[in-house]
């Protein structure tokens, strides 16, 4: 069982690692702001969802993986909001960016 | 395990490394602060997983914090961004 969990936490924390990699590349590569806010807020929140996913088979206590569940859901609901405005005010801004 | 955490976490920082290229290629502020957010989501990984190798339970305040910060952190820059252009957004809007 523990083998069953800590295979469980490398394949979900290696998945996690790659979706911030792609997070990366395309902040990095894609054309303008708009596609590079989609590739940000995307990938990175999956990318953190899936190391969260994979850390919680090792938490001690139920609790500890709940703290960890709310953590991503804030992220999740902080990094949706803020990307919302920030395309705001890029469509506000004009094609200075 | 505690070693392949904390090479995870090591390989997650590098790609926020890499990504704090943006701030310095610009072109326009919302880039930059996008970068920011990019340190914040990966920030808060690398700190969940050196947390886990180490057993040390206070680093998932410290991971509670990076969030919070992240978010306060692009709200200010929306508001200070908006403030620059007055007018602007009611026009947009009932076009």
């Amino acid at each position: 069982m523990s083998l069953f969990l800590d295979l469980w936490t490398v394949v979900a924390v290696v998945a996690g690692a790659f979706f911030f990699f792609a997070g990366t590349v395309g902040l990095l590569r894609f054309p303008d702001s708009l596609t590079r806010l989609h590739a940000l807020t995307k990938a990175d929140n999956l990318g953190l969802g899936l190391v969260v996913l994979g850390l919680l088979p090792q938490m001690d206590s139920v609790a500890a993986g709940l703290k960890l569940l709310c953590i991503w859901l804030l992220v999740l609901l902080s990094g949706a909001t803020s990307s919302q405005w920030i395309a705001r005010s890029l469509r506000e801004g004009g094609s200075e960016s | 395990m505690a070693e392949f955490l904390v090479g995870a976490a090591a390989f997650i920082l590098g790609m926020v490394a890499l990504g704090l290229l943006r701030i310095l290629r610009g072109p326009g502020d919302a880039d930059r602060i996008m970068s920011a957010q990019l340190v914040g989501t990966g920030g808060i990984a690398a700190v969940l997983l050196l947390g886990t190798a180490t057993g040390e339970a206070a680093t998932v305040d410290i991971a509670l914090t990076l969030a919070l910060l992240a978010a306060f952190a692009a709200f200010a820059f929306v508001k200070a961004k908006l403030a620059q252009t007055p007018g602007e957004s009611r026009a947009a809007d009932s076009q």
